[in-house]
């Protein structure tokens, strides 16, 4: 307490907002939580009760271990604290249990490794300098970054309320960025490959960093045209970089080596038994492919093209199954969506190697490996798009161009979170905090380009706006009709289409800024 | 002007919070056979919509006044009915007669809970926000961290939202800040006419009905009684005794049902006090049992004189030297000396105090912020009765930190931020060494705060002894009552010296 008065008795604005925050946090903990819930009280008992050569093959839950080794440990050393609150939960057998106190301790874990997560928002916050316009505490970018990261709808409805722990995890990658930022390369590495054995859904930014160190750090230095030196690379640096990813990887995967259990652990770690998309369909490139399949399959059907009995029944009647079979296009195969993955992201790393433009050319190639990988890849939740927002933020307070592909794609990617809470008492908190963030980073970043052209045209505008027609319709009045029974699927596959398009529109729109623009730190630096 | 998005999303975090704290527990949930406070309010629903306005009062088969009777003023009741003309269109078995006794479901807690937040969000966050536009002398961006502390107030959100209050705090509160706005921009009419209306929502607004008489007949007497403010006395006598007739139409037809209801209204044999609550009698209580010792009528006449004689002197001061800076003071001292000296008071009755607290937190920050902590402190028995530690915690911890921030308070507590200045310049002409107040002061507060912290952690973690199983309870009680002591005090001693303050301001120019 003498420490907290302190602390925000400086008038230090960070702490206030940082404390703000957790304390909403704290509001959270009797809100609705998900089946991720007892997942990961699952693995805080496989990693309790069990020895490491059980951990990847005990199969009791059918919620098994499926993150690399690194989160197996973090459960492991939070488990040694949950006995405190209640042995009861470490039981392996011990299927849904949630008592109260187990509850309480779940939810101040996620608070409290979130830490790391207002530590890496902090430094990201030094180095990131932004466009200065007033002398206003609330129209400095430092201030409007911390906001939008600290107070990220997503990850507030994703960790506090659905649960899971991805604060600190995104903390890692931010401090990671930030290391980068500030050229101390071989720490962004390691945080980097730290981060990749926690959770293995980062690797879908990994080409970022590995085309960004090689062509930045291991070359020390450019022709004057910008073009690679080849004579310039440093083979200490190139080992130092290894070195490190090879060290953590041991770490990590090296127990299981031993035990020769790495096949195990790999085919827990990348299922592709899971269908092509989620039982709720991310608003991808594949949400907009299967719309399309519905509508043709239903145009077929009615123009007598198709014989309603060749038609799977099942794609008619629900879009909700696991294994969605396409009726008039091609389906689709993990390998498809792979090359598909690849293509995107060739590009940026292309534009990344050719025409490096120092960390920011980094930070957008990130975000189009994250994002697109998220608009073609295999079975993508769509959580994964925090994975784009949140590096993101970090763009949107440097230029006009960047922030309204941001607020486009954190308004949609936002909005398409809303199925994951669908219990009535959550709607309110829900719908409450997506205003507060939407109107927030809008009006902010307006505030802070006011003096260039307007962030949205008229098209965006309407988009954006018609998402409050959308969720009206979706949630209030289409319970009410008598559609309900029979197409119960509707309001998931409209929001899945609707924010698709937002999506794929941001995605298209930041691809061609970063393929046209200019190098600007080039002539920034002379 | 552009920092207006600011003030929405200070409304959207405090909807938010509102939110959050009512997925908590309310009082006497599953707690058969009288459940508690929520139970009170649905069940005037059930007796409102059932019943025809004759019976609502009075006590029948159908209406047992011992199970939670309607004991509040008509527009209590009506409120009520609409309630439940909604609940009868959601689900019918809410409200029915007799059957819904002690009904609890999510799905009912939700329409209840919703109930509180859309009254709420129609009365009293909207005049809040303008209230906080109206302030002068401050800029845009004091003026939004202004409201946001207001809509953090613990206090209120806790009991309307955690606790479920039996009747709307946000509704009561909202029309007296609604009155409290008019009368302070002048229009006077519109002013009393919300007054009234909050009178008449709850009875316990009479707390607030000194200072609103004081400052109109000031006004009227400042504008001369002979012309202006006679117009002006008998168009607010007009409105007032208009909205009463309107609000108590259905129980002027016979004499015994305005009787009934006034009986019903003003409970005196309930006692001197009931529970535990922070004001003189209770803590007295515990020296000497004067609640057993001394006849009904005599504690009825003592409290009356004690609470007469407390807030004589602010009401005579604002009767004649009427401002909108005084009013609000008065209204702060008055709603106190109410609380800590009148007859059956509940803890919850410290919100009257709190919301015209709340009002002059841009004026004395520091001071404000204390009480405002210390009033929430004072319910904290009620609180942890109700399972809201957690929430009452999370939201004092955020008030605080608002507070700290938007005022810098620790920065405010010279002789002159304290509004003490004049004050201490009258104590040194004779006794020339008082230099040490604004010292003495923050040395309180902390000593104050330590207690609170303390206590808290103590009711907490231990179990009170045996032979004294409401140690804690008794404890929090007592040590509040020393803080309220002591910022009546302080509110009489700004109110009388204000004035003083003002006339050397003239000599000097």
């Amino acid at each position: 307490m003498a420490a907290l008065t302190i602390a925000v008795g400086t008038g230090n604005w960070f702490s206030a907002l940082a404390l703000g925050v957790t304390l909403l946090k704290c509001l959270l903990i009797p809100t609705y939580h998900s089946t991720d819930f007892e997942v990961h009280r699952n693995w805080l008992a496989i990693t309790h009760s069990l020895p490491i050569s059980q951990w990847y093959y005990e199969a009791t839950s059918e919620w098994t271990l499926d993150y690399p080794p690194f989160f197996a440990w973090f459960e492991y050393i939070l488990s040694h604290v949950a006995k405190y609150f209640d042995q009861e939960m470490l039981n392996v057998h011990n299927l849904n249990y949630s008592s109260s106190r187990t509850l309480l301790f779940q939810r101040f874990s996620v608070i409290f490794t979130d830490i790391l997560f207002v530590y890496a928002v902090h430094e990201c916050c030094k180095c990131i300098g932004g466009k200065k316009v007033g002398k206003e505490l609330t129209e400095k970018p430092k201030f409007i970054l911390s906001v939008l990261l600290l107070w990220n709808f997503g990850l507030l409805i994703v960790d506090h309320i659905h649960f899971q722990y991805n604060g600190f995890l995104f903390g890692l990658m931010l401090l990671s960025i930030a290391r980068l930022f500030q050229k101390r390369h071989i720490e962004g590495a390691f945080l980097f490959a730290v981060l990749l054995h926690f959770k293995h859904i980062y690797l879908y930014v990994a080409p970022a960093y590995g085309v960004y160190l090689l062509r930045s750090y291991c070359f020390t230095a450019n022709k004057p045209d910008g073009s690679i030196r080849w004579n310039s690379f440093s083979s200490v640096r190139v080992i130092s970089l290894g070195l490190v990813v090879f060290l953590v990887s041991a770490l990590s995967l090296g127990p299981f080596l031993a035990l020769n259990q790495l096949p195990q652990v790999f085919s827990r770690l990348f299922p592709f038994k899971r269908g092509l998309c989620h039982a709720y369909w991310a608003p991808n490139f594949w949400a907009l492919y299967n719309a399309l399949d519905k509508v043709l399959s239903v145009i077929g059907l009615k123009l007598k093209f198709l014989d309603p009995n060749k038609i799977p029944k099942a794609s008619m009647t629900s879009g909700l199954v696991q294994q969605f079979q396409h009726t008039v296009l091609p389906s689709v195969t993990p390998l498809a969506t792979l090359i598909c993955t690849l293509i995107a992201i060739l590009p940026s790393i292309f534009c990344l190697w050719f025409k490096p433009q120092g960390p920011r050319g980094f930070l957008r190639c990130l975000i189009l490996c994250a994002l697109s990988s998220f608009m073609f890849g295999w079975h993508v939740h769509e959580k994964a798009i925090l994975l784009a927002i949140l590096p993101m933020s970090l763009l949107s307070v440097g230029k006009a161009g960047d922030a309204s592909v941001f607020l486009i794609l954190t308004t949609t990617g936002h909005y398409s979170l809303f199925p994951l809470l669908f219990t009535a008492p959550e709607l309110p908190i829900k719908i409450l905090l997506m205003l507060l963030f939407t109107i927030y980073s809008i009006s902010s970043l307006k505030t802070l380009f006011r003096k260039e052209k307007p962030l949205f045209n008229w098209v965006e505008t309407f988009y954006l706006l018609g998402l409050g027609p959308l969720e009206v319709g979706c949630e209030f009045v289409f319970p009410l009709t008598s559609w309900k029974l029979k197409y119960p699927f509707i309001p998931l596959l409209l929001t899945s289409v609707y924010c698709a398009v937002g999506i794929t529109y941001a995605w298209f729109k930041l691809y061609v800024s970063v393929l046209i623009d200019p190098p600007v730190d080039k002539t920034k630096k002379q | 002007m552009e920092k207006w998005y600011l003030m929405t999303i200070v409304v959207l975090i405090g909807l938010t919070v509102r939110w959050t704290v009512s997925l908590n527990s309310y009082s006497g949930a599953g707690k058969p056979p009288m459940f508690g406070d929520y139970e009170a309010q649905r069940h005037w629903q059930e007796i409102t919509f059932n019943l025809p306005v004759k019976q609502w009062y009075f006590n029948s088969s159908d209406n047992n006044l011992q199970y939670w009777g309607l004991d509040y003023p008509p527009l209590t009741a009506y409120h009520s009915l609409l309630c439940a003309y909604m609940a009868k269109f959601i689900n019918p078995d809410w409200i029915a007669l007799h059957t819904s006794r002690g009904y609890e479901s999510q799905a009912h807690k939700l329409f209840m809970r919703s109930t509180v937040l859309i009254a709420d969000l129609l009365i009293y966050i909207p005049a809040v926000v303008l209230y906080c536009c109206c302030l002068k002398e401050i800029s845009t961006k004091k003026k939004i961290a202004n409201a946001l502390c207001i809509l953090l107030y613990p206090g209120l959100i806790l009991i309307d939202y955690g606790h479920f209050q039996n009747i709307y705090n946000s509704v009561s509160l909202g029309f007296a800040l609604w009155g409290i706005l008019g009368v302070s921009c002048d229009w006077d009419l519109l002013g009393s006419l919300a007054f009234c209306l909050a009178v008449n929502y709850k009875q316990m607004e009479l707390y607030h009905s000194l200072p609103f008489f004081c400052f109109l007949l000031g006004k009227c007497f400042k504008k001369g009684l002979k012309g202006k403010g006679f117009v002006l006395l008998v168009k607010l006598a007009c409105t007032v005794v208009a909205s009463f007739i309107l609000c108590w139409l259905p129980f002027f037809t016979e004499r015994e049902q305005t009787l009934q209801v006034l009986r019903r209204l003003f409970p005196v044999d309930r006692g001197l006090f009931e529970d535990k609550v922070a004001n003189i009698w209770c803590s007295f209580n515990v020296l000497l049992k004067i609640k057993d010792i001394l006849p009904r009528h005599i504690q009825l006449i003592m409290s009356f004189c004690f609470t007469f004689l407390s807030l004589l002197p602010a009401c005579i001061k604002l009767t004649l030297q009427p401002s909108s800076k005084g009013f609000k003071f008065t209204l702060v001292s008055c709603a106190l000396s109410f609380f800590l000296f009148s007859f059956q008071v509940h803890e919850k009755s410290i919100l009257l105090v709190s919301l015209p607290v709340c009002l002059i937190l841009s004026d004395i920050p520091f001071m404000s912020t204390w009480f405002l902590l210390v009033s929430t402190f004072s319910m904290l028995p009620l609180l942890l009765k109700d399972e809201l530690l957690m929430p009452s915690v999370v939201t004092t911890m955020a008030f605080f930190i608002a507070c700290v921030t938007s005022f810098t308070i620790f920065e405010k507590t010279s002789e002159e931020e304290l509004q003490l200045k004049s004050f201490s310049i009258s104590v040194r002409k004779y006794l020339p060494c008082f230099t040490f107040l604004s010292r003495i002061i923050q040395y309180l507060f902390l000593i104050s705060v330590i207690t609170m912290v303390l206590l808290t952690l103590m009711t907490v973690t231990l179990n009170p002894p045996q032979k004294l199983p409401d140690l804690f309870s008794v404890l929090v009680c007592f040590v509040s009552c020393l803080n309220f002591l002591f910022f009546l005090v302080y509110f009489n001693i700004i109110i009388m010296w204000d004035s003083k303050n003002r006339r050397n301001q003239k000599k000097i120019s």
